[in-house]
């Protein structure tokens, strides 16, 4: 491989080397309610982190909590409770900024990171993408970071564009470069780690190509945020998108980081209630940053979920978080190449992928796999994982996937890989 | 060790699928479904002579379930009238495949029929039951 595809593992390794003296291990199993249940008798082994997380005590106490105790309607009563819940989100904001090293101000809450993605392509793509200007993502995404700039650049007539993913499941600077050199990119959309692969992508050194070449960026970090630490800022993204269910949080939020300038031009996503400053009957005015970009009641007791969730990770560090994920992925790959027959796809080393793998057992479709890694209490995930393209690319129908969170272990990895050996054994691919 | 939902049958049709191959030629009519939660994909060419299924191929790939349901039912399939095709429904490829399928295999047990039906008839959608209809 070429040196430019070499450097993003050199990038990629360097904060983690600081991460030495840390303790590898975690074990905050106990702090997560529904991972006491069993299946038949058999310990719940939950490897579908990267579809969503498990939520801590913490977090469905809160919001519990939340509406027993503080629940009214934001941004408008003057009575007591309702100044509670307005502090109660405000100070979620805050929480969920300062945790990615992003100001509160430029922080949007979303529903998801699909609803982030297409807030971008709308509110600023129709205004800044026309004919004979190019999108650029990467044949890794999920399907939320290509149907929205399908659509854009379908109803704009500009170009859309793809990065390639090679062989090891990563991207190379240097085709970023000569796309870049074409001079009529606008936009670099791209995921901090992939969904399928698990690549971590080497955020910092895109986005600094990008904006050299004039062009804004927005990263994915769905399956970042959750497992390692994450300073947005420091990345150089004008945009940055992650979501609250995979972070240990609820479903029904998710989180939009924009640049101020940028944020400040565009024209709002949604229009209704909350986002404006006055209404007449003859128009609008905007009301300033992030309420621009929220019509309507916002998810309130979702915001205050997410907030105690970054809180509960926070307490336990991020550093920590990714070593013991980190160790945990170099062992799951050491143990699923004890399976006959299994082939995975994207980094081989540990230290150059989230926990997040992807593979193959010849003679069994990955669907039947899922089906007997569950009889072991086993939770992956069998299909196409949202990103069709990325595996018409890899020359596979569908992979079954295993997914890491916080609260892993090596014994949820052991049920897999005995699952999975007892599966071979009912398909009769031992004898 | 017998096995609730790979039994030894089903196995065998996912292993040596019948009537399967792109090679049926001439034909009269072809179809190609997706299973759109696993990633299935599946083809068939039919062949038709005195208005019923004279032969007919399946190619695609796809689970243990859906495979085998697919190469059980084409056997039932060849020789089978058109308009009895077109009434097929869920339970009936259901019970030829024999075995408890869950919620969320049913449409691996239901997409040799999808295939089929839609060639036959035009009609694109997943094969209901008697009863309630998902």
């Amino acid at each position: 491989m070429s040196a430019a595809v070499r450097q993003p593992n050199a990038f990629v390794a360097a904060p983690l080397a600081g991460e030495a003296g840390i303790g590898g291990s975690l074990d905050v199993r106990g702090d997560f309610p529904i991972l006491a249940r069993t299946f038949e008798g058999r310990r719940l082994a939950y490897l579908d982190s990267g579809a969503t997380s498990q939520k801590p005590a913490v977090v469905i106490e809160t919001m519990s909590r939340h509406y027993r105790e503080h629940n009214a309607n934001v941004h408008r009563g003057v009575y007591a409770l309702a100044q509670e819940a307005d502090a109660a989100y405000h100070e979620a904001r805050r929480r969920v900024a300062e945790f990615v090293g992003w100001d509160a101000k430029t922080t949007i809450f979303t529903k998801n990171v699909t609803e982030a993605i297409n807030l971008v392509a709308y509110a600023w793509g129709r205004h800044n993408v026309s004919a004979g200007d190019a999108v650029l993502t990467t044949q890794m995404e999920h399907h939320a970071n290509i149907v929205p700039w399908q659509r854009l650049c379908r109803e704009t007539g500009a170009q859309l564009r793809y990065l390639e993913v090679d062989q090891r499941g990563e991207l190379s600077l240097e085709q970023l470069d000569a796309e870049l050199a074409r001079g009529d990119v606008k936009l670099v959309a791209f995921a901090h780690v992939s969904n399928v692969l698990g690549t971590i992508v080497p955020v910092a050194a895109m986005t600094e190509r990008v904006r050299a070449a004039g062009a804004l960026s927005l990263v994915d970090g769905a399956q970042a945020v959750p497992h390692m630490p994450v300073d947005a800022a420091a990345l150089g993204a004008d945009f940055y998108a992650w979501t609250g269910h995979k972070t240990c949080g609820p479903t029904g939020i998710g989180v939009l980081h924009g640049r101020a300038e940028i944020l400040e031009e565009m024209e709002p996503f949604l229009t209704g209630g909350d986002m404006i400053a006055s209404v007449s009957f003859e128009g609008a005015t905007w009301n300033e940053l992030p309420y621009k970009f929220e019509a309507g009641t916002p998810p309130i007791a979702e915001a205050v979920g997410l907030g105690a969730a970054v809180n509960y990770l926070s307490g336990l560090g991020m550093k920590r978080v990714r070593a013991h994920e980190r160790e945990l992925t170099a062992y799951m790959l050491e143990r699923l190449s004890e399976v006959p027959g299994l082939a995975y796809v994207g980094p081989p080393e540990a230290g150059t992928r989230g926990g997040i793998v992807s593979f193959t057992i010849e003679g069994m479709h990955p669907h039947d796999v899922a089906e007997l890694a569950n009889r072991g209490g086993a939770c992956i995930r069998a299909g196409h994982h949202c990103a069709q393209p990325l595996m018409q690319r890899l020359g596979v129908g569908a992979t079954a996937r295993a997914s890491l969170g916080v609260y892993s272990d090596r014994e949820d990895v052991d049920a897999l890989i005995d699952a999975l050996l007892a599966g071979r054994e009912v398909f009769g691919l031992d004898g | 060790m017998t096995d609730d939902l790979y039994r030894d049958y089903i196995l065998e049709h996912y292993k040596h699928p019948r009537n399967f191959g792109e090679d049926l030629d001439p034909h009269d009519l072809q179809g190609l479904e997706h299973n759109p939660l696993c990633g299935d994909e599946l083809e068939v060419q039919i062949r038709i002579k005195d208005g019923r299924i004279d032969d007919l191929r399946f190619n695609g790939h796809g689970c243990a379930i859906s495979q085998a349901a697919a190469s059980i039912a084409s056997e039932e399939l060849k020789g089978m009238a058109l308009e009895d095709v077109g009434q097929l429904n869920a339970d009936w490829a259901i019970g030829l495949l024999g075995i408890p399928v869950s919620a969320t295999r049913r449409k691996c047990a239901l997409l040799g029929l999808k295939v089929v039906k839609g060639a036959v008839t035009g009609d694109n959608g997943w094969p209901v039951s008697d009863g309630y209809n998902s």
